[in-house]
């Protein structure tokens, strides 16, 4: 069974005809090209497939197609803006977080949605969020400092205009 | 790839209920479990009907007797709903200490109630007494996740975070169906598997779980403890969610309800015994968290767990004295 469903991604408008047994993971990387969203176990337990769905971060492996058609999805490639990377990309480059990278676009993406919500989060915080996403080269520690970097950068670029002003 | 199937998302509960009632339909709530299951072929589906057409299942509706959470609410939304986590503290610390921060985004309250079971066997490839086989691989095999409590013939724990806690709480359960809607205890939705082992629950085809209400109680206090082997996230290899009503000092009702060791909710009536009338001092706490690991049955693999329990029990106890 097929159907048609149209959603924005990376805040473009989408309109697709999917088999309604198709992941959203499916759909990114085999209709849309959207290959930085990585298939790792396929079944939510590790977060490589992260995405924003509403803004929520999900396992894109765990949400049919069909089930996003009306959301908006933003994914790894969404996050520059002109070529010009997110500060937490930025940071992950700065902190020297990524080994093989496989993780690394999941990683990304659930910190987003952290540092809309949390600003500031702590360490704790950090871990917390990142629970869902596993590193199998194990390098949390310059995970978690790339998130906390970032976080500094992006309150420092927010505040900066007032201190201009000032 | 999953199997094929049709999809249907109606908009009103009268067609969901409909298209579920018909053989091979299975209900889509956050799909994390579904779509697991599908994939592994644990069980098959000829039709998928998705219930997130459904808004007013998705609401939380506060009353003078009580809270009514809708089934589709979201784990995340119930770990982070303020008046939840008052008296009714246990289910959000229960939706908080299930599955990871993104699934938690996704997957219901609902969905995590009727969730399949973890078991390695059911699982696997493996035609075991739950999917309709004749055995129970777990008992002379690896059972080191599998239950203490419960009669058998299949030794599944029930793998929900929030079930313990909703039946300490006395949570109702709003059912529709086929022949109209009903309400059952939390503690009455689950079954055991000597009465029916290829279910966890009373759902019948056509059946959806549509609201979990929570009887507010004067004096009320409850949390839930949680032990699993990773920290970031698993499941409970052993739980208690803990309800008591302290009126003068003293434990006027006492609920205790262990998760990760049963194929259901499991009810230490013997520590609740031991809790009623007395005061919640540290050897009235020792001596009901002894009383919860009675009647314990270790199989080959799993006696470990009975510490595990009177702890998690003994933890529980002390953070709400």
């Amino acid at each position: 069974m097929r159907k048609t469903i149209t959603l924005e991604v990376n805040g473009a408008s989408e309109t697709e005809e999917v088999e309604v047994g198709m992941t959203l993971l499916r759909f990114l990387r085999d209709r849309l090209d959207l290959t930085g969203t990585k298939e790792g176990c396929n079944e939510g337990e590790c977060g490589s497939c992260m995405v924003l769905l509403d803004g929520r971060p999900v396992n894109s492996c765990l949400v049919l197609a069909v089930e996003a058609g009306g959301g908006k999805v933003t994914t790894i490639e969404g996050l520059s803006k002109d070529g010009a990377l997110h500060p937490i990309q930025e940071a992950f480059l700065a902190h020297a977080s990524i080994q093989c990278g496989f993780c690394t676009p999941g990683m990304v993406v659930t910190a987003v949605a952290l540092l809309r919500q949390n600003p500031d989060p702590s360490e704790e915080e950090i871990r917390s969020a990142l629970a869902g996403n596993l590193c199998r080269c194990t390098g949390y520690r310059q995970i978690v400092d790339a998130v906390r970097g970032a976080a500094a950068a992006m309150r420092a670029k927010a505040a900066a205009p007032l201190a201009v002003s000032a | 790839m999953i199997s094929s199937f049709t999809y249907a998302r109606p908009k009103t509960l009268q067609e969901a209920v409909e298209l579920l009632a018909k053989p091979g339909a299975r209900a889509h709530a956050g799909g994390t479990d579904l779509l697991g299951c599908l994939r592994d072929e644990v069980f098959s589906a000829e039709k998928v009907v998705s219930l997130s057409g459904l808004s007013e299942l998705k609401t939380i509706v506060p009353s003078p007797l009580g809270l009514h959470v809708g089934a589709l609410t979201t784990l995340a939304q119930v770990a982070s709903y303020k008046p939840i986590s008052g008296m009714y503290r246990a289910l959000a610390e229960g939706a908080a200490a299930a599955a990871s921060p993104q699934l938690r985004n996704q997957g219901t309250l609902g969905g995590n109630l009727c969730q399949r079971p973890r078991c390695w066997y059911f699982r696997g490839e493996f035609s075991c007494l739950r999917k309709g086989g004749e055995t129970c691989y777990a008992y002379d095999g690896e059972n080191q996740y599998h239950s203490l409590f419960g009669p058998g013939p299949c030794f599944i724990v029930h793998p929900s975070d929030t079930a313990s806690p909703l039946v300490a709480l006395e949570a109702k359960f709003r059912i529709a169906g086929p022949a109209g809607t009903r309400t059952v205890d939390a503690e009455a939705f689950f079954v055991l598997p000597d009465a029916e082992v290829q279910k966890e629950n009373v759902l019948k085809a056509g059946e959806i779980l549509t609201e979990v209400f929570l009887p507010a109680q004067a004096g009320l206090l409850s949390t839930y403890r949680k032990v699993r082997s990773r920290g970031a996230w698993d499941f409970a290899l052993a739980g208690a969610a803990v309800a008591l009503v302290v009126a003068g000092g003293k434990v006027a009702k006492a609920r205790v309800v262990l998760s990760g060791v049963a194929p259901v909710p499991w009810r230490a009536k013997k520590a609740e015994e031991a809790l009623t009338g007395k005061a919640l001092d540290p050897a009235v706490i020792r001596a009901a968290a002894e009383a919860a690991t009675a009647g314990a049955q270790p199989m080959s693999g799993n006696a470990y767990k009975v510490d595990l329990l009177r702890g998690a029990v003994e933890e529980a106890l002390r953070a709400i004295a």
